[in-house]
């Protein structure tokens, strides 16, 4: 029996020198193959005396089952090594740059303006638009500013032809809109208008957010309650203040000039006023019974505040170093 | 309006500081654009008299002067200036004055003791330049401090006022403003009127033909007048502190009246002016020769003053130079006059003018004060040039009326949104001094003559609320039912495009919607774009037909700031004339330049190309299906062109940039351009879910060999509008010219997906739907299977 103790020592030995999985089958077969050394000594069994064969019977599948053992011990470390190595070989460099296209970007007046229309959409406004080639009498006759009203010195308007121009500003679209809709109404406009007009804080092309709500019951505490709360969500604080003043549009009365808090001071951030009734007759809306206000925000305006930009002429330089920055 | 404060403050007094004021005004929707101190701050500097100039032993430059300040003992003062003499009354900044910059102390000058400064007009910050020592006038009050005696604890007010409030362009007018803001009492200018003399030059005859226009028209002479008196200091100090240069003591006074009252005069050299005087509209054509030396050309919607020999002012707007008032004047026609707002309004403008008088007229000015202000304006001119008067003629025709207002104090609380009690409204129109009656539930309000924009109830709601202060009504979220916004499956949003855009890698640019002519030459050379009357710069003078060249001037601008890569996009407008109008059709338009991907490790650069764009559309325009048609556009690559069409509509072009263009811009590389209509992109449909088949799909593949020329897309076409049974998609995978195929043919490699929804297909229906095919393809185009 010494000799089981050797041939399972001599295996342990064998299985540990082996580095290859194959390797491993051809050593296998040198003590379980059917001439292997463990069934040698099976077949050793029937040479001893029949009282002695069981006890010696079960020491050798001792034996075997351990040599069993050892092989499957050194197939799973062979095969964890085999996969470590494998695994070792594929290794990348996970810090290398993905490879392929990279995104784009929405230029930060559209962002703004997207910012702008949620912000409004979540309380029900709906979005409008009109043309920007407009005729004379939307732009200023039904918004009553007649002809050689003092108040169209103060749109420097580009002209097409003698009725058509660019709009000067979005209100034209509260026109349109009034004529095709019943109270009440709650839209903004967004767009572009022009001015001809350009320096530093002006542009001949610059985008406008026209609001109007009309109804029943709609007052100028009202619009400084709607404007203030759209300001305090755009701009994510909750102590911005809104102040009015007295202003004049000949569209609207009263009307004012709408002032936000900004470190210390006040900026003018747009106009507004309660919809002159003479608008809203023009539309066959009846005056005595509805009531509406319309406001109007410079888009750039609030971009240029939101996110720091100095030059209103960055906006249309289309630098891509600039424009990515909003990405 | 730029005004003085102390002028102001001569009217209406209020107990406000000047900050406080300001603020004031502001709120009150009289915007203060600008306040600054006439004078730099300083204190110490009184009115001296140099009693004796002796010459300074040391310096040649240097005087050294007594000088009397009011005190028992002459001050010693050395004295640098040139124009320093004895018996001038100077500025004399005492010991423990200060200065801007500066501290006075005792000094020794040269060894010689000096006591104080005498200063120039710039070392107290009252202008720019040093032009020697200010003298003051010999009678100013030895002593008297400088600051009180030239009235520099002022502030310059400049207005920014709306077009609304043409009752504000006058120093009384903002302070009656300001009375009704803050009940202080204020007062008009208090004058004796001269009384006139039958015995004065009368008055040409003068009528006034167009009535309508000119409801009143005052004239008055003042004969025997020293047009070369000199304007005196108080009006000088008014004048200046208004940004009005003075000129002549007459053309002050009418310039001052017209500041103090807002009323404008027009002063005429009663010689130059020829028989009778009328008020009539101008020839078609007639021309004038204005003040200015303008020589203006007349509508006959023009209101002139003319006498026998013609047009010799522009009513309202500006004088002739014919009649004007110049230094041989004696006599001189006063005009005072109410000219209607809308027959002044645009005409200055129209002739690129303007001026103070047209600025007042066509918003409006007081018709109940045109008398009150030729009696002012005469009785300055005959205290400072002498002289006697006239009476007065007046052509009165049709006054403005101002009809009386109903004013509910309920409509008010209304549409302010706070409660405006009946007692409340009552007391806010005393404030505004306004005509009214209060008829129990209704106020009857009755706008003043100087109000040219209260014609409804409305406007005097505006007017409470001013009053009330804008900043007492609270900001008060509105109440209305809820109810949701309509949100339709059946069309997607622009944005939804543009964010497709961006996952393909464009920057969003926004260029203007105007161009330069020569740009739509290139690009577009068969439309005639819309042009504009009065563009802002010569390049930016056309509308836009197409956005491909505000993308190429995005694309040169960045490849002069050394980007290499650029891949853009805009949604914009584009401006067609059309018979009835303008088509201003949104479209979406991208452009990609340079390498495919951006400069990695990983991939081999190349430069992009049109089927990488390509790509970019179908994506783009997912779920619709687009073909692409070969077709030839002016701006793109005659062999790299195709037109984009969704079913029968063209939505638009794909393209290379034409290498003639690449060669005039100046670039390396063609970038590749597209342009879409976006309407037709947006309608979309609400998903239907089909069944899925539970049994395999078969593929098999179909290589053809055919003419070189044909394009893909007709093979394509033909087998999908075959309709064969059970085939699901056809997809072109391979295409290969060369070895093994003719020169003039090329093999296309189709892959067929087929499928049943009910059974495994069998091979013998998978050979009959690829021989189908095979046998189509044969007979259309002459196809035949490659080996």
């Amino acid at each position: 029996m010494e000799n089981l103790e050797k041939i399972v020592a001599s295996a342990m030995h064998d299985f540990a020198a082996v580095t290859q999985i194959a390797e491993l089958e051809q050593v296998k077969a040198r003590y379980l193959g059917k001439t292997g050394l463990m069934t040698e000594q099976m077949k050793s069994l029937g040479k001893l005396p029949a009282d002695q064969r069981p006890a010696a019977g079960s020491m050798i599948n001792r034996a075997k089952e351990q040599i069993q053992a050892l092989l499957e011990a050194r197939r799973v470390a062979l095969r964890e090594g085999e996969l470590a190595e494998k695994l070792a070989a594929e290794t990348l460099d996970v810090t290398l740059p993905g490879r392929g296209m990279a995104v784009g970007g929405l230029h930060p007046v559209t962002r703004t303006l997207a910012r702008i229309e949620a912000l409004f959409r979540s309380v029900g406004f709906d979005v409008a638009e009109g043309p920007e080639i407009e005729t004379d009498f939307y732009n200023f006759t039904a918004l009553n500013i007649p002809e050689n009203h003092p108040a169209r010195a103060m749109h420097d308007t580009f002209y097409v032809d003698v009725q058509h121009l660019l709009r000067t500003h979005t209100s034209p679209v509260q026109i349109r809109y009034m004529e095709s809709n019943t109270p009440p109404l709650k839209i903004i406009a967004p767009g572009r208008v022009y001015r001809v007009d350009s320096d530093a804080t002006h542009s001949p092309m610059f985008h406008q957010v026209e609001g109007l709500w009309v109804g029943e019951d709609v007052n100028f505490a009202n619009l400084k309650g709607v404007v203030q709360d759209f300001l305090q969500r755009f701009f994510e604080r909750d102590d911005l203040q809104v102040r009015f003043r007295p202003s004049f549009f000949p569209f609207t009365e009263p009307s004012a000039e709408m002032d936000m808090s900004w470190g210390d001071g006040w900026l003018e951030i747009g106009g507004c006023g309660m919809v002159h009734p003479n608008v809203l007759n023009h539309v066959n809306i009846d005056s005595e019974k509805y009531l509406g206000f319309a406001f109007g925000l410079g888009v750039e305006r609030l971009a240029m505040l939101r996110y720091g930009v100095d030059d209103l002429r960055l906006f249309f330089s289309n630098d891509l170093r600039f424009l990515k920055q909003f990405n | 309006m730029k005004f003085s404060e102390l002028w102001l403050r001569s009217y209406v007094n209020p107990a406000l500081d000047s900050a406080a004021l300001s603020h004031l005004l502001t709120m009150a929707g009289l915007e203060v654009e600008a306040m600054e101190p006439v004078a730099a701050v300083f204190t110490g500097v009184v009115v001296g008299h140099v009693v004796s100039v002796a010459p300074h032993p040391d310096a040649d430059r240097l005087r050294v002067c007594q000088v009397n300040v009011g005190v028992d003992a002459l001050l010693q003062i050395v004295c640098g200036a040139a124009n320093v003499c004895a018996d001038a009354k100077v500025l004399c900044a005492m010991v423990g004055a200060k200065l801007p910059g500066l501290d006075i102390k005792k000094a020794k000058l040269r060894g010689v003791e000096s006591m104080g400064m005498l200063c120039s007009a710039r070392e107290l910050g009252l202008t720019e330049v040093a032009d020697g020592l200010l003298l003051l006038p010999s009678n100013a009050p030895i002593g008297m401090d400088v600051r009180e005696y030239l009235h520099l604890n002022d502030h310059l007010f400049t207005l920014k006022l709306t077009p609304n409030r043409s009752d504000c362009l006058s120093v009384t007018g903002i302070a009656r403003e300001v009375a009704a803001l803050t009940s202080c009492t204020w007062q008009m200018p208090v004058f004796d009127a001269v009384p006139t003399s039958v015995d004065a030059v009368p008055v040409p005859d003068i009528s006034v033909s167009a009535r309508a226009a000119c409801p009143r028209y005052c004239a008055q002479v003042i004969s025997g007048v020293n047009v070369n008196a000199s304007t005196p200091a108080w009006m000088v100090e008014h004048l200046e502190r208004s940004g009005v240069r003075t000129i002549s003591a007459v053309v002050d006074v009418t310039n001052y009246v017209l500041l103090e009252l807002g009323q404008p005069l027009h002063a005429f050299d009663l010689a130059k002016l020829h028989g009778a005087i009328n008020v009539r509209m101008a020839h078609a054509g007639e021309a004038l020769t204005l003040l200015n030396e303008q020589e203006v050309i007349l509508d006959d919607d023009m209101l002139v003053i003319a006498d026998a020999s013609g047009a010799q002012a522009l009513a309202g707007i500006m004088g002739g130079a014919a009649s004007a008032v110049d230094v041989t004047t004696t006599s001189v026609l006063l005009e005072s006059a109410f000219f209607q707002p809308d027959v002044i309004a645009g005409r200055a403008r129209r002739l690129s003018l303007s001026t103070d008088a047209s600025h007042r007229f066509e918003r409006g000015v007081d018709y109940a004060q045109t008398q009150y202000a030729l009696a002012r304006a005469t009785q300055l001119i005959v205290a400072i040039c002498g002289g006697v008067a006239s009476p007065v003629t007046e052509v009165l025709g049709d006054l403005p009326t101002r009809s009386p207002i109903r004013l509910r104090p309920a409509r008010a609380s209304k549409i302010l949104g706070i409660v405006v009690s009946h007692s409340d409204v009552g007391d806010l129109l005393k404030r505004a001094q306004f005509d009214y009656v209060d008829e129990g539930d209704v106020y009857t309000v009755t706008p003043p003559s100087y109000r040219f924009d209260l014609t409804i109830e409305v406007d005097l709601i505006e007017e409470l609320a001013r009053l009330y202060g804008y900043d007492n009504i609270p900001a008060i979220a509105p109440v209305a039912a809820l109810q949701m916004l309509p949100s339709t499956e059946l069309s997607r949003s622009v944005d939804s495009l543009r964010n497709v855009l961006v996952g393909c890698e464009y920057q969003e640019v926004i260029t203007y919607g105007f161009v330069d002519a020569g740009w739509e030459a290139d690009l577009a050379p068969d439309v005639i774009p819309v042009a504009l009357k009065n563009p802002i710069a010569s390049h930016m003078n056309v509308m836009r037909s197409t956005l491909m060249g505000g993308l190429l001037d995005v694309l040169q601008t960045n490849l002069n700031r050394r980007q290499t890569r650029v891949r853009i996009m805009e949604v914009g407008h584009c401006y067609l004339a059309q018979d009835d109008g303008y088509a201003q059709p949104l479209r979406i338009a991208g452009l990609a330049y340079g390498d495919v991907v951006p400069e990695q490790w990983g991939m081999a650069a190349r430069n992009v190309d049109f089927y990488d764009v390509k790509t970019d559309l179908i994506n783009l325009c997912l779920p619709h299906i687009l073909r692409f048609e070969a077709a030839s556009h002016p701006a793109l690559h005659p062999g790299q062109c195709a037109a984009v069409w969704l079913e029968d509509v063209q939505l638009g072009w794909l393209g290379v940039l034409h290498p003639a263009l690449v060669q005039k811009l100046g670039l390396v590389n063609a970038p590749v351009l597209f342009e879409l209509a976006v309407m037709p992109l947006l309608a979309s449909t609400v998903p239907v879910h089909g069944e899925i088949s539970r049994f395999q799909a078969v593929r098999r593949d179909l290589a053809v060999i055919v003419a070189q020329n044909l394009t893909a897309q007709s093979l394509l076409d033909a087998m999908h509008s075959a309709k064969i049974d059970n085939v699901i998609d056809i997809m072109l995978f391979d295409i290969y010219r060369g070895k093994g195929i003719d020169f003039d043919k090329k093999s296309l490699a189709f892959r067929v997906l087929m499928q049943d929804n009910q059974k495994t297909l069998t091979d013998s229906e998978v050979d009959a739907v690829m021989a189908n095919l095979m046998t189509l393809l044969q007979q259309k185009f002459n196809a035949q299977l490659r080996s």
